[in-house]
């Protein structure tokens, strides 16, 4: 790769040593793929998560003197003196995610500690090139934004957020943008679970690709595509995808193909989303808690939980929490959804993913949950997987038929 | 016994030098699907499933699953010294890099020939990445 001297000095480690660790990274990155160059980069999104990995490099960043210099935001970790009060947490996790979260500060990133930045507190515009690691926002900065970033593992993000640069490869280049498999969507999709099948049942069929998604007829809302985008790139590699008519970067489908023929083509029926979601139960009858969030839920969502649960109250001894970013809670609790869900018996709790030490108390318990990747990174025994007004019958009747 | 040696090019991602008997996969692999203190890979319908990895020269395809799972089994894994001693892979991606960087363990791509005809279990095999240089030695 050519470096200016700038970025030669950033190497030799003249600007520290935290610039320096970053600068190998994305040296290392860029001669993998042949990159030519660095590239600049307007923001980027950790996929921190308190876990060993992370706090070494975000360590070794942060001690080093590395800041970022483009808005950097932050996945979740886990508010650790709020779960103290619920459940036992092992002390030496605990201290793990209390210095990962004291190094993300000294880093300089936004602490949105949200894994869907990319609504609130780290927006990309149409075309910027940008570095954002995370199952769902790779794929909906690519696809729904138009943005460009490249499937980014949390340490690539970060050092492209400290040092402003990321190699120029991959997803930054036209040509790698162009579709690969046709998929004929011949299911109804008649709500956003429906668009979590879906988003699970490509990303298990193709595995690796750009997906072009024809016979949607319907314009997707905002929570339709943060599904299909957490489940297609949990079960798959999916890190871009389109829609034509309806993502924004090609409106017709010989365009997402780049004029090309397709190197498959798939067909996803109704019955084929209902194989996808009974190969998931692992149980049914009698549940502990039911877990939602998984990507953070929006304020929309919140307000729907809120609407279903009015005038309710969730069974004895079944718990049900829903995960959101401190934002959107802010502003739930504002409006009301927040108190509506509490009175109900649940509660909304911030900064935390389902994939995080601070659920250990489940371990040997049966959770309910409207999300494929939830319970595919489950730290509990058994899983119900079905929409929110099953979620929501379910935790009111304690069970699930 | 008749020992043979082959010497093939590739190229080198992350830098250093490492020496093992190989293990072959054909599977894609997640490091945190193995045992962090044993390095034995403990994912049921893998076909290492009860192998050991742990300071082999593994030969695999291309690594999986999520960027966070994946660089924490790795880490995990050198952080007990059980991380592999060099990596050989046909498909690179990022996350598999990061991986190989924060463990600092060896790791090429591009071998000059299909590396699973090239390499099988139980060769010893050297990695030189630096230099782009994979050595395998094979007893008959």
């Amino acid at each position: 790769m050519n470096l200016t001297r700038e970025e030669e000095k950033m190497l030799g480690g003249k600007l520290g040593r935290g610039i320096q660790a970053a600068m190998e990274l994305l040296v290392a990155i860029g001669d993998a793929y042949d990159a030519e160059k660095m590239i600049p980069v307007t923001r980027a999104h950790v996929a921190s998560s308190g876990q060993e990995g992370d706090l070494y490099f975000v360590e070794l960043l942060a001690n080093g003197g590395a800041k970022c210099l483009v808005p950097t935001s932050t996945n979740p970790v886990y508010d650790i003196e709020f779960f103290h009060r619920l459940f036992e947490i092992p002390s030496d996790e605990a201290e793990v995610a209390r210095r990962v979260m004291e190094a993300y500060k000294k880093v300089g990133a936004i602490l949105s500690w949200s894994c869907v930045p990319y609504l609130t507190e780290n927006i990309p515009l149409f075309g910027e090139t940008v570095a954002f690691s995370e199952s769902s926002a790779t794929p909906y900065v690519n696809s729904v934004i138009g943005a460009t970033t490249n499937r980014e593992a949390a340490q690539s993000a970060l050092a492209a957020g400290v040092v402003g640069k990321t190699p120029r490869y991959g997803l930054h280049m036209k040509e790698n943008r162009r579709g690969t498999v046709l998929i004929k969507v011949e299911a109804a999709l008649r709500s956003s679970f429906d668009y979590t099948l879906l988003g699970q049942c490509v990303g298990e069929q193709i595995g690796f690709g750009i997906p072009v998604l024809t016979g949607i007829t319907k314009r997707p809302n905002t929570e339709d595509l943060i599904n299909f985008c957490a489940m297609s790139n949990t079960s798959g590699a999916v890190s871009m995808f389109y829609i034509p008519g309806f993502t924004v970067e090609a409106q017709t489908v010989q365009e997402a193909f780049q004029g090309d023929v397709p190197d498959d083509s798939i067909t996803v029926t109704d019955a084929e989303l209902k194989r996808t979601w009974e190969r998931m139960q692992t149980t049914s009858g009698k549940i502990d808690f039911v877990m939602l969030g998984c990507p953070h839920y929006t304020l929309k969502q919140l307000g729907e939980a809120a609407k279903l649960l009015e005038g309710r109250k969730i069974h004895d001894g079944v718990s049900f929490w829903i995960c959101t970013s401190s934002t959107t809670k802010a502003l739930a609790q504002r409006i009301g959804y927040v108190e509506m869900i509490e009175k109900a018996g649940g509660s909304v709790v911030v900064d935390t993913c389902i994939d995080e030490p601070c659920w250990t108390v489940y371990r040997d318990r049966t959770g309910m949950t409207d999300s494929p990747k939830c319970a595919y990174y489950r730290r509990f025994k058994d899983v119900v997987v079905a929409g929110l007004e099953d979620c929501v019958e379910a935790v009111i009747k304690g069970k699930y038929e | 016994m008749k020992a043979v040696e082959t010497r093939l090019n590739c190229h080198k991602i992350v830098g250093g030098c490492g020496e093992g008997e190989a293990l072959v996969s054909h599977e894609p692999i997640c490091f945190y699907l193995t045992d962090p203190r044993t390095g034995i890979v403990r994912e049921k319908t893998h076909e290492l499933s009860g192998k050991n990895l742990a300071n082999k020269v593994l030969v695999f395809p291309s690594g999986k699953a999520s960027s966070v799972v994946q660089i924490d089994g790795l880490f995990k894994l050198k952080s007990h010294n059980l991380a592999p001693k060099a990596m050989i892979v046909k498909d690179i991606e990022t996350v598999l890099i990061v991986s190989a960087v924060l463990a600092k363990v060896p790791l090429v791509d591009r071998l000059e020939k299909d590396p699973f005809e090239a390499i099988h279990t139980g060769d010893i095999v050297t990695v030189d990445a630096d230099k782009g240089m994979v050595t395998v030695r094979r007893n008959f």
